[in-house]
């Protein structure tokens, strides 16, 4: 039963992890059809620098945590609106060219931070209460789990208030739905663009901050393999569904978790499956629209 | 008053997808009143809104107010004072209908009065999701977000596509109301709403201009309307009645 417990609450928080990077891509996907393979870049920048200046502030402390997770955050967004201003604006509905660029990016941020940071990940010290566990039901959950569910969590909410409360997510969501008619309506959809790039960056930053929690280390890789994750989570959930997404991640860590515990480290293979089954059984995703 | 047009076309040509879609269209629409735009369905009615809109791709002269818009973004084209009701409604259905209001206000202190009077029913169906609305219910939506601005000129698409009869003279009722004061550019297939609406028409024929002229007068040339329009008219016939029939209006009777 603790196993079990252990299981689920970990899945959970992988999850959130997953949850990080892929809100992003799929609203980024909804509203402007953009499949972003330079996301994952974020993340990793997000990470690195947030490691560098937290560590200044106070290696292994909750001021330098902190720190390092608001450096995340506007390190995350201000790559974003970079990213879309200098590369995306000039290649709307150029969806090739897009899907190049940004892979092109990523590539070669990845082998810019390898020239600065080294090829091998850097072990990062830990808040000592992270480096501990919390007991629920006989199972000893690593306590870092909680933060980055509490972390997930927030964003998560400060997302969907953003999109039910204010005029841009009025556009955001309009946008995802018919962006055509929402510039026929005299609205300039560009920023929203900015935006939506500007807020999936920063949750990749922090999320980038947050995996080095996690993994107990950062490196000029680690967006890239969790790219891979965060694909598989937005087509599950549905492109451009924000609770498609949250739900998604949850599922698929959850499952990976399971499937590597007691199916032999099976957890990618199984998930590879999910996701080709939920393609041919709801082509659109969990959440997403239907397709026509 | 003056009486430039408020509207001049020239050699405009549209493609989707690379496809041409209109072909050298030019006309001009009067400062006041309504201009029609009538033909068979597939000749490019709706695809010359939106390449003066800049929805689609095109080439050619635009000049709104006298002053090119060919090449402004469409956001911008409609901050001008454009506002367009596009063929099948096109509200946000996810969007609730104070939403979908909401998201099209473009100046500080909208026509709320006006659309409230227009649509009573719309004001208490504010928190009702608009994809759940009725097709004439979405249409007053759509209407009415083109009417909260103080606008230069209406590009109505098809208004009354789809509506049943009590609907489409409501539509029409509307439409005139909104005409008073702001001229329209009005794709319709409704001969009806046409004869009750507008003063001038412009007729396309394969992307192209085929007629130009007063409403009245082609209106009453049942030679020009089955040459054009590949139906039978007359003021007895169903394509100019209110109470038409869908198979007897102009576009879906012919190829």
């Amino acid at each position: 039963m603790s196993t079990v417990i252990l299981l689920l609450i970990t899945g959970i928080g992988l999850g959130a992890l997953y949850f990080l990077v892929a809100s992003g891509l799929s609203l980024i996907y909804g509203l402007m059809h953009v499949l972003n393979f330079a996301h994952g870049s974020f993340l990793t920048l997000g990470g690195l620098v947030g490691w560098e200046v937290g560590r200044r502030v106070g290696d292994g402390t909750w001021g330098g945590l902190f720190v390092s997770m608001l450096t995340g955050i506007v390190v995350g967004a201000l790559f974003a609106i970079v990213t879309e201003l200098l590369f995306i604006r000039r290649l709307y509905n150029r969806h090739i060219e897009q899907v190049l660029v940004t892979v092109g990016l990523g590539l070669a941020t990845v082998a810019l931070f390898e020239g600065i940071w080294g090829t091998d990940p850097i072990i990062t010290s830990k808040v000592p209460w992270l480096r501990g566990t919390t007991e629920i039901l006989g199972a000893r959950i690593p306590n870092h789990i909680w933060l980055l569910i509490a972390c997930a969590a927030i964003v998560l909410a400060a997302i969907v208030l953003f999109l039910r409360f204010t005029r841009y997510g009025l556009i955001i969501r309009a946008g995802v739905e018919n962006r055509t008619m929402v510039t026929a309506l005299g609205i300039d959809v560009r920023k929203s663009f900015t935006l939506v790039f500007a807020i999936g960056g920063a949750a990749a930053g922090l999320g980038g901050v947050l995996a080095s929690v996690y993994y107990g280390n950062v490196s000029a890789h680690q967006g890239t393999s969790m790219l891979i994750y965060a694909f598989i989570v937005t087509v599950i959930g549905g492109l451009g569904s924000l609770p498609g997404a949250a739900i998604a991640s949850v599922l698929v860590a959850v499952l990976q978790q399971f499937a590597n515990f007691y199916l032999g480290g099976t957890g990618d293979l199984i998930i590879v499956l999910a996701l080709a089954a939920v393609l041919l059984v709801r082509p659109s995703g969990l959440m997403g629209r239907k397709l026509t | 008053m003056s009486t430039a047009p408020i509207l001049a076309v020239r050699n405009l040509y549209a493609r989707i997808s690379g496809q041409q879609v209109v072909e050298d269209v030019s006309f001009d629409v009067a400062p006041t009143g309504v201009t029609a735009l009538l033909g068979r369905n597939g000749v490019g009615k709706s695809s010359t809104i939106k390449a003066i809109l800049g929805i689609i791709e095109r080439d050619g002269s635009i000049e709104f107010q006298g002053t090119p818009i060919e090449r402004l973004r469409t956001d911008r084209i409609v901050q001008r004072g454009i506002a367009y009701i596009p063929e099948d409604r096109e509200v946000f259905a996810t969007l609730s209908v104070d939403e979908n209001l909401a998201l099209a206000v473009r100046q500080p202190k909208p026509n709320r009065a006006l659309v409230n009077e227009l649509f009573p029913e719309l004001t208490q169906r504010g928190p009702q999701l608009a994809g759940t609305l009725s097709g004439g219910q979405q249409q007053m939506v759509s209407l009415a977000r083109g009417l909260l601005n103080d606008n230069e000129l209406l590009l109505v698409d098809e208004p009354t596509k789809g509506l049943a009869p009590r609907l489409v003279n409501e539509v029409a009722r509307v439409l005139k109301t909104a005409a008073e004061t702001t001229p329209m550019r009005l794709v319709e297939q409704n001969l009806f709403v046409v004869r009750e609406l507008a003063q001038d028409v412009i007729v396309l024929s394969g992307g192209r201009v085929v007629h130009r002229g007063p409403a009245a007068e082609f209106l009453d040339d049942a030679d020009l309307i089955q040459r054009h329009l590949g139906v039978s008219g007359g003021d007895d016939d169903h394509a100019t009645g209110p109470a038409h029939t869908p198979s007897a209006s102009a576009g879906e009777v012919s190829a």
